[in-house]
């Protein structure tokens, strides 16, 4: 390279810059299908646990049954049609239809037979035919029921979530350059109140402002009658999320805010910061540039992981104020002993986590150079 | 030995530690005293309810709140009849026994309900009671009659044929003022002595009476009580020590099983490590609530069987992974080396060596995790999913909310039990985040 042409010279780098970003590409692209397959058998597993757990390893089918006869038997003897036939007969027409019914929910097949097709099914996304349950429009179908009220609670907790993500990553900024402030102090002191779940406070919250200072709606989702017009429509939804978004936002912000600001703080004191500081970069430059991108993958995980552990506390908040999404439905579907909406809910709410822990990997991939260079696992 | 008094001495300059641990220590002692107090198999007799209940007024709220509010609601009187003022007739093959049940009563509302509880001793034919009531501006009010025998409860309240009568509920129509003419104002009550008549015939010699009368209350104890009469205090006192074996036994259970795990996957590597990492990403899919809500509606609600479950579930947490990017530089220390050399066993080198030099860092983390499965229990009483027997504060607040307590205007009866499980949570929080500061270094000068 004693004397090169510039023009060659700079159509190599761009080649060397193509070359390098592919190959970023390819590793990237390598790495997401590794974690993608191995996601799936996760995914595979852990169905199929949630399965043998909701079939009890097969016992629920003996309930299942005794309930069956149970019913049936019960229906054959309060039909009038049925009154004047002699007891064997209608204890035939009993077993008969109690054979159909067991033919229905294929309860002659063993239990393993059942679970790989339960599995196989679920896999799909195929959920089956709900056994009493039906969705607001009167489908079966358990995918119906589950899509009903995926959107409630997607609203409900994906607008808490963005709301506390953001709000405490922001307040955790300014926080730590004002370290050992008021506020800060403040923070520190209401940090241990994290320590009650979404739906405690919402208690409280149902009795502040629903009972003794009756201004907002105490559970639902909407208005019954649901108002005329979409914008009335969507002021009445917005009343009703008000006190379970309060409910979850009280219980996590302060949390939140002081394990951030613990975060940046700590960040902030590393030696490269120092050094920038040292140069006397600006202080809005040193926190965008040496303070938040090397943080990013680890906010990022805690995100997710925020998002995770608030799948699961969505069933009792949903509970508490009577929402209509998924956590409802699944603890409707356990008092119906409903088998496939049970596993329906539960393969959701795996999916939904998977699909989580993919992002957070995928997230990674991009923002974590070590990936893309193909060292990191 | 001498880090850890060093780590104490520390920790009393943290007044939120110091509050911590006063309100750690007061839960310990209530919990001593529940137990010591109400035997274990007395508490779930007592929390079955039934009649042992029955001279305990529906719903009270507690007297101290009332009394701070500058009310002066009713507490609940049992009346019994005074021996020296029972007169006794002989009559032709029977007896006449007047018997008046006196009490004072001077609150500013109407009690609850009015009970009268009667017990005759009888031979060959029932006895006969009459009931009348006397109000202290001496009106007269016949209440009912009839035939006794054995235990029975005469439930002034809910006696229709003389709620008709009274053209109110009794126990508001007896105690109230005499209604003015065409007035439609609400009744009120009237304060004085009232008198319970009794007039009963017994047709046996050696037969006996007893009566009793209760006026319930509108306030009841330190706690108020329930729908079913029983008093608040035994759940409240007898939820501490379940709520705290709960939540230690779940912490414990928990993060002891996956630390050792997370060392036994870092020390030997390899195979081990991988089938550890797969089967803890499996677990982290596995939704916690809705299984324990699963295992609560088809196994058994009991709340072993719950903790078995947490803790099953808890032994993949997510938590090894962050414990083996901690073992992971210990494992490669000179003095396990050294341990390795001497001659160490690979379980000497894991629980001597390994684990305690992360403990430290895990006991903040254990303290704060403790109120996370006291509420998880309170969580899954409230689905409905509470244990069958144990009075916990969980099902007191499941009660409270299918009762529409809120709507009913008991707020006692949602604010002891949350207040409890507030406080409970507070404590352990507040000790651990003073923990954390002590024991993580990078955190100290923050």
């Amino acid at each position: 390279m004693s004397a090169p042409d510039a023009a060659s010279g700079s159509t190599a780098r761009a080649a060397r810059a193509r070359r390098a970003w592919l190959r970023d590409l390819r590793q990237v692209a390598l790495f997401t299908g590794k974690r993608l397959l191995a996601l799936f058998v996760t995914v595979l597993v852990g169905v199929y646990l949630t399965i043998v757990i909701a079939n009890m390893g097969g016992q629920v089918d003996d309930l299942r049954l005794a309930q069956i006869e149970a019913t049936i038997g019960e229906e054959v003897r309060a039909d009038p049609g049925f009154f004047d036939l002699p007891s064997e007969e209608r204890n035939e027409i009993i077993e008969r239809r109690v054979q159909m019914e067991v033919e229905r929910l294929r309860l002659d097949e063993p239990f393993i037979m059942r679970s790989f097709d339960y599995l196989q099914q679920a896999i799909r996304l195929d959920l089956g035919r709900a056994e009493q349950m039906h969705s607001d429009a009167g489908s079966r179908q358990v995918s119906m029921i589950i899509l009903e009220r995926l959107p409630a609670t997607l609203l409900l907790f994906g607008t808490a979530n963005l709301l506390v993500f953001v709000v405490s990553v922001f307040v955790a900024l300014v926080l730590s350059r004002r370290y050992g402030s008021p506020g800060d102090r403040a923070v520190i002191a209401l940090a241990p109140s994290s320590a009650a779940p979404g739906w405690f406070y919402g208690i409280f919250l149902i009795l502040v402002f629903a009972f003794v200072f009756p201004i907002l709606p105490d559970g639902g989702m909407v208005e019954v009658p649901p108002p005329e017009g979409t914008f009335a429509y969507w002021l009445s939804v917005l009343e009703h999320m008000t006190l379970p978004l309060l409910a979850m936002f009280i219980s996590t912000i302060f949390i939140s805010i002081y394990s951030w600001r613990t975060f940046f703080l700590i960040h902030s004191s590393e030696d490269y910061v120092e050094m920038a500081r040292a140069k006397g970069l600006p202080e809005r430059l040193i926190e965008r540039r040496y303070i938040l991108r090397p943080t990013l993958p680890p906010i990022i995980t805690s995100f997710l992981l925020m998002l995770i552990g608030l799948w699961s506390g969505a069933i009792i908040l949903e509970q508490v104020f009577n929402w209509p999404g998924l956590g409802t439905l699944l603890f409707e579907a356990i008092g119906y002993r409903d088998t496939p909406v049970i596993i329906g809910g539960v393969v959701i709410f795996a999916y939904l986590l998977a699909v989580t822990v993919f992002l957070l990997d995928l997230l990674y991939a991009v923002l974590d150079p070590r990936v893309r260079v193909g060292s990191g696992e | 030995m001498s880090r850890w008094r060093a780590g104490l001495q520390q920790l009393r300059q943290y007044p939120s530690a110091v509050a911590g641990a006063g309100i750690i220590l007061l839960l310990v002692g209530v919990s001593i005293y529940s137990v010591v107090a109400i035997p274990y198999s007395q508490a779930l007799d007592l929390w079955r309810g039934g009649d042992m209940w029955q001279d305990h007024p529906v719903n009270a709220g507690p007297v101290w709140a009332d009394r701070l509010a500058g009310g002066a609601a009713p507490r609940t009187q049992t009346v019994r009849a005074d021996d020296e003022r029972v007169q006794t007739e002989a009559l032709p093959g029977a007896r006449r026994i007047g018997m008046p049940l006196t009490f004072h009563y001077d609150a500013d509302d109407f009690p609850s309900e009015l009970n009268v509880f009667l017990r005759a001793d009888v031979h060959d034919s029932e006895a006969f009671v009459r009931l009348t009531w006397v109000t202290p501006d001496e009106r007269e009010i016949p209440l009912v009659s009839r035939r006794v025998s054995g235990d029975q409860r005469v439930s002034l309240s809910q006696d229709l044929d003389l709620e008709r009568r009274l053209q109110a509920v009794p126990h508001i129509a007896l105690m109230s003022e005499a209604p003015a003419d065409a007035d439609d104002a609400p009744p009120r009550v009237l304060t004085g002595d009232y008198e319970l008549r009794l007039d009963a015939i017994l047709f046996h010699p050696e037969d006996s009476l007893d009566a009793e009368l209760i006026v319930y209350g509108r306030v009841h104890g330190l706690a108020g009580t329930d729908h079913q009469r029983r008093d608040l205090m035994v759940a409240l006192l007898w939820g501490t020590p379940i709520a705290l074996a709960f939540g230690l036994l779940a912490a414990v259970g928990t993060t002891v099983t996956t630390l050792v795990i997370a060392a036994v996957g870092v020390w030997y590597r390899g195979v081990v490590d991988a089938v550890i990492q797969r089967l803890t990403e499996v677990n982290m899919i596995l939704p916690l609530l809705p299984i324990l809500v699963m295992v609560g509606t088809l196994y058994s609600t009991s709340i072993w069987v719950m903790l078995g479950v947490v803790i099953l579930l808890g032994i993949f947490s997510a938590g090894i992974k962050m414990y083996r990017a901690m073992l992971l530089p210990i494992r490669e220390a000179p003095y396990i080396e050294a341990a390795k050399a001497y001659g160490a066993s690979n379980a000497r080198i894991i629980l001597r060596y390994m684990i305690p030099r992360i403990l430290p860092v895990l006991i903040p983390t254990f303290v704060t995790l403790i109120p996370t499965f006291v509420f998880l229990e309170a969580s899954l009483a409230l689905l409905g999913l509470g244990d069958p027997e144990l009075p916990t504060w969980g099902k007191v607040l499941n009660d409270a909310q299918t009762q529409s307590a809120l709507y009913h205007g008991f707020y006692y009866w949602v604010l002891s039990p949350a207040g409890l499980l507030m406080l409970t949570g507070l404590g352990f929080a507040m000790f651990g985040f003073a923990l954390d500061r002590v024991f993580n270094p990078r955190l100290r000068n923050l």
